[in-house]
């Protein structure tokens, strides 16, 4: 990652609702291809900082692009050039494998030979083959998650975002689902990853640690180890929580 | 339209999965429509009446048999104890009680004159006033008889003869009148619930985010719910239009039916639009069901469906004015039963599009705002 | 108790924190109230009639004159010929149309006898059957003040008396079974969607694996339907006294017993839905199509059973809110007390127990 192209770029980007400040005065920078960690306990911030960046929601004060495009008004370009997943949804139970594959690849725009091949692969990849006809409602969790962020990506995303992506799934899935991350990230999809698991935070690029709606802290997980003189990044994100005002 | 397309393709494939939605939303209404005409009759017929003769007369005699040969009424009861009678409309065996004096007879022919004692059940208003009216009537055409019989010289009677004339429904077939109100109210129920209760769903389990952040147009999104609806819609209204109205109770239109599908058509635009805007104040299914149910309730009440819109004081005619349902009603009437042409129902077309307009307006800027 | 006690208040919170279904549980009562009250009635007044006049003489006129200033009637337009009547129809607004013949004062003098002929749009016969009740009234009327000019008058006059109605309001009807279909409502609907959500959303899951006795669960849950019908009773009937002017003439204590048996029927009802329906959309639609709808057309207080067809009359006796319906009716309007009554408490009574043995033990059924 020599020459860093920047694909977010942040700066003091603020939400308010009514009194309460969501997000106060956040700025950073995300790489192409980089894996970026955002890390936070329950209520300081993380899912309003995504819903901004993602076009979900207007900023009320601040800077943001994300590929290049301002999140005031190309809100509908930005979206064509993302991807996000999330825990609480991410397909149709209703549907099967292969009609939430075509929806969603339908819905941004593949079609033809190109859906086909990204369609064939991805079920390849995935060892879903036998089970393209099954309704998702059937699949055991960490299946759905897999294919939640293949479908997530299925375009080609310049970043693709993920709001608490393995949460529920046994840590061998977790594995696994790292592993399409990376592979991800080495095509130039950039991550960008919301996590409860600290484990996971040494998986990261870097990471950048929310409290109470702030940044509190962003390098690489090597880094903050050694800034908060600590082993694990267990025991970094414990030092800074434990600072937090807000609680849920 | 490719995009409309793929939205298409997964909004049908969920409908027709839903195993236990796909019956309520054909099978229902059709038996609803098959049994509710047969219900839904309110022609004042087989009046159960109750007579206390106190004078057991020839003049008597002959006045009650013309009340009962008149077919409206079904003698339940014949004695000369007022407390019995009583007690058979308070145990809603009888509707209606005729007194006749002691010497009915006697002082009618003496005096000319003689008062006769209509007692009714008027907790049912509307039966009771038809109730009364058809014995007033016999009476009335009573005395005629008598005054004809002595007046056979001297003056004339002076007798003025009422014909009635019943158009459009010779028969009184009451079906007829309630068959195309009662569709209309199934394709409003259909469309403006489903409608709703399926953007909220999404809202609810949250694949509406999802949506949210493709690059998928509002104008997409909202295309692509309310064309499965607007097509079940008129697949609904022809199954009972064609299937129950035309084969069970033989209702032929007298219009154009194509001009009913063109205003059905506008309708339905006006209604999913509603279904919409509704889906956008609510957050839950229960909510959404229950802001429907609430306004659903008033359309269908205050549309003229059950009681006449004439009848109404004048805030509740304006109410029913602002009410789609209304006009779809009246239209559909008109066109089937009477053969108006567009020229007649030219002001309804022009309500139902401002409705269309209002509501899926309405709809999108409050969408717009709560994603802002 | 404490359990029972926490959990009921956890369902009064969700009711009463949602002021959209708050809609739906006291403003419909209110809005039905006011709108049966006085919006929906038979009676039609200032109806828009045309007459076709080929006479144009003094009787008619007169005639004319008194048509028009009937409260029943407005007089929209008096035309010449008969084709322009057909038109009146169409346009739709013209519900009746009175035609008087040529030459009829001197027939109604000389010949004794004149024809007026009265065209009703019977597409809605009712309003036709109405509204020409009404305007042979009139006629009847006008013939009876010509007559009396006329000496030896031999006439039975009827002498009309409305029991229990007198001024023949459209809502002492619409009362009694408007109660019926509120509680319905509240019970049937409400606590068959609120149960299903709670499996929807995995919550009941929680109470059911919680120390709690499942029976307790149920209980609480249909508890705060069971107050809150209880309540809109008493808003529908203080409504009824102080709105629309109708007295309450039996037992009220009587009355609120009934009542209390009628919505413990419904709330078994929707604890039956409930275990039947997978989804809140299944469970509104069951109890909309399969319980409203039915309640509406069954009961009575919408459509006269007697005129129904025998098999539905056969099963309208099914349907729970007839016998509450025909119950209400006894004891608010009539004032009669428990012994006039007593067969459809029983009727109601057994059914209530019937409904709520099958929930309870499909209840049971679901949770081994």
């Amino acid at each position: 990652m020599s020459p860093k192209e920047t694909v977010i770029s942040v700066q003091h980007l603020t939400k308010k609702f009514g009194d309460f400040f969501a997000v106060y005065n956040i700025s950073f920078e995300v790489y192409k291809g980089e894996i970026f960690g955002f890390l936070g306990a329950n209520g300081a911030g993380k899912t309003t900082a995504i819903r901004m960046l993602c076009g979900l929601s207007v900023p009320t004060s601040g800077v943001a692009q994300v590929a290049g495009f301002d999140v005031y008004k190309d809100t509908e370009k930005i979206k064509a050039n993302i991807g996000y997943m999330s825990q609480k949804f991410s397909l149709y139970e209703d549907l099967t494998v292969l009609e939430n594959i075509r929806f969603f690849g339908g819905i941004y725009g593949l079609s033809g030979k190109k859906l086909q091949a990204q369609t064939t692969n991805l079920l390849e990849k995935l060892a879903l083959a036998p089970h393209k006809n099954k309704l998702v409602a059937s699949l055991p969790l960490g299946w759905k998650q897999k294919l939640a962020f293949s479908i997530a990506i299925i375009h080609e995303p310049v970043i693709v975002f993920l709001d608490e992506p393995t949460g529920g799934v046994d840590p061998i899935t977790r594995r696994q689902f790292w592993d399409l991350i990376y592979e991800a990230a080495d095509r130039g999809i950039t991550v960008f990853v919301t996590t409860h698991y600290m484990d996971e935070a040494e998986y990261c690029h870097r990471v950048s640690m929310m409290v109470d709606g702030k940044i509190a802290a962003l390098d690489t997980p090597a880094h903050l180890k050694n800034q908060y003189k600590v082993a694990s990044m267990d025991d970094v994100f414990y030092q800074l929580a434990r600072a937090a005002q807000r609680t849920e | 339209m490719k995009i409309i397309k793929v939205l298409l393709i997964k909004e049908f494939k969920q409908i027709f999965r839903n195993k236990s939605l796909l019956p309520m939303i054909f099978v229902m209404p059709i038996i609803q429509l098959l049994v509710m005409p047969l219900a839904a009759d309110y022609t004042i017929k087989n009046i159960n009446i109750a007579v206390v003769d106190h004078d057991r007369s020839a003049q008597a005699k002959m006045l009650l048999d013309k009340i009962t040969a008149s077919g409206y009424f079904r003698l339940v009861d014949y004695g000369n104890n007022y407390k019995q009678a009583y007690t058979l409309i308070e145990s809603d065996k009888a509707d209606l009680i005729i007194e006749i004096p002691h010497n009915f007879e006697k002082d009618l022919l003496r005096e000319g004159q003689q008062q006769l004692l209509i007692a009714v059940n008027a907790i049912n208003g509307m039966k009771a006033t038809i109730g009364a009216s058809y014995v007033s009537a016999i009476i009335a055409a009573y005395n005629q008889n008598l005054l004809a019989q002595i007046n056979t010289i001297g003056a004339k009677p002076s007798f003025i003869n009422v014909i009635s004339n019943n158009w459009y429904n010779i028969f009184m077939r009451y079906q007829i009148f309630m068959v195309p109100g009662i569709l209309v109210i199934f394709v409003t129920m259909v469309g403006a619930y489903m409608c709703s209760l399926n953007i909220v769903k999404e809202k609810e389990i949250g694949t509406i985010e999802q949506i949210n952040v493709t690059p998928i147009k509002k104008y997409h999104y909202i295309l692509g719910k309310l064309i499965p609806f607007w097509i079940i819609g008129v697949v609904i209204f022809s199954i009972g239009f064609f299937g129950v109205a035309y084969w069970v109770y033989g209702i032929v239109p007298l219009g154009n039916v194509l001009l009913l599908y063109g205003y059905l058509a506008v309708y339905l635009v006006a209604l999913l639009g509603f279904g919409l805007l509704i889906s956008t104040y609510a957050d839950t299914q229960q909510q959404a069901m229950s802001v429907a149910f609430f306004f659903m309730m008033i359309f269908i009440l205050m549309s003229g469906l059950f009681t006449p819109i004439e009848a109404m004081p004048a805030w509740a005619k304006a109410i029913a004015h602002f009410n789609p349902v209304t006009y779809f009603i009246e239209v559909m009437r008109m066109i089937v039963l009477k053969g108006s042409g567009f020229y007649n129902i030219r002001t309804h077309f022009l309500v139902i599009i401002g409705f269309a307009f209002l509501f899926n307006f309405w709809a999108i800027w409050n969408y717009k705002k709560t994603s802002g | 108790m404490q359990q029972l006690y926490s959990f009921v208040r956890k369902e009064f919170y969700h009711v009463f924190r949602d002021s959209k279904t708050l809609l739906m549980l006291f403003g419909l009562p209110i809005a039905q109230i006011l709108l049966f009250g006085f919006a929906l009635t038979n009676e039609i007044k200032n109806a828009n009639i045309v007459v076709c006049d080929y006479a144009n003489d003094n009787v008619s006129n007169e005639l004319i004159t008194q048509i028009a200033h009937s409260n029943n009637f407005t007089l929209a337009k008096i035309i010449h010929t008969q084709t322009e009547i057909e038109a009146a129809f169409e346009e739709g607004d013209i519900k009746l149309v009175l035609v008087f013949p040529n030459n009829f004062a001197q027939d109604l003098y000389h010949q004794g006898e004149a024809a007026v002929q009265i065209i009703a749009d019977a597409s809605d016969p009712n309003t036709a059957t109405t509204l020409t009740a009404y305007a042979q009234n009139i006629i009847r009327d006008y013939q009876q003040q010509i007559q009396r000019s006329a000496p030896q008058v031999l006439s039975i006059i009827p002498q009309v008396r409305m029991l229990y109605n007198p001024e023949l309001k459209g809502a002492t009807n619409f009362v009694p079974g408007l109660i019926a279909l509120v509680m319905l409502l509240i019970c049937v609907l409400m606590t068959s969607v609120s149960i299903v959500r709670e499996k929807e959303m995995g919550t009941m899951e929680i109470l059911l694996v919680s120390p709690t006795n499942p029976l307790v669960v149920i209980i609480a849950k249909a508890l705060p339907y069971f107050f809150l019908s209880l309540l809109n009773l008493t808003i529908v009937l203080l409504m009824s006294v102080w709105l629309l002017g109708i007295s309450i003439n039996g037992s009220l204590l009587l009355l609120y017993f009934v009542s209390s048996i009628f919505i413990l029927c419904a709330l078994s009802l929707g604890l039956l839905i409930s275990n039947i329906a997978a989804s809140q959309q299944a469970a509104m639609l069951i109890s909309l199509m399969g319980m409203l709808l039915p309640t509406v057309m069954f009961s009575g207080f919408m459509f006269p059973i007697e005129n129904m067809p025998v098999p539905l009359q056969i099963v309208s006796n099914i349907v729970p809110s007839k016998w509450f319906y025909i119950i209400v009716k006894d004891i608010m309007i009539k004032g009669t007390g428990f012994a006039a009554i007593w067969k459809e408490v029983l009727i109601l009574s057994f059914m209530t127990l019937f409904l709520l043995a099958v929930s309870f033990k499909k209840f049971k059924i679901r949770l081994s």
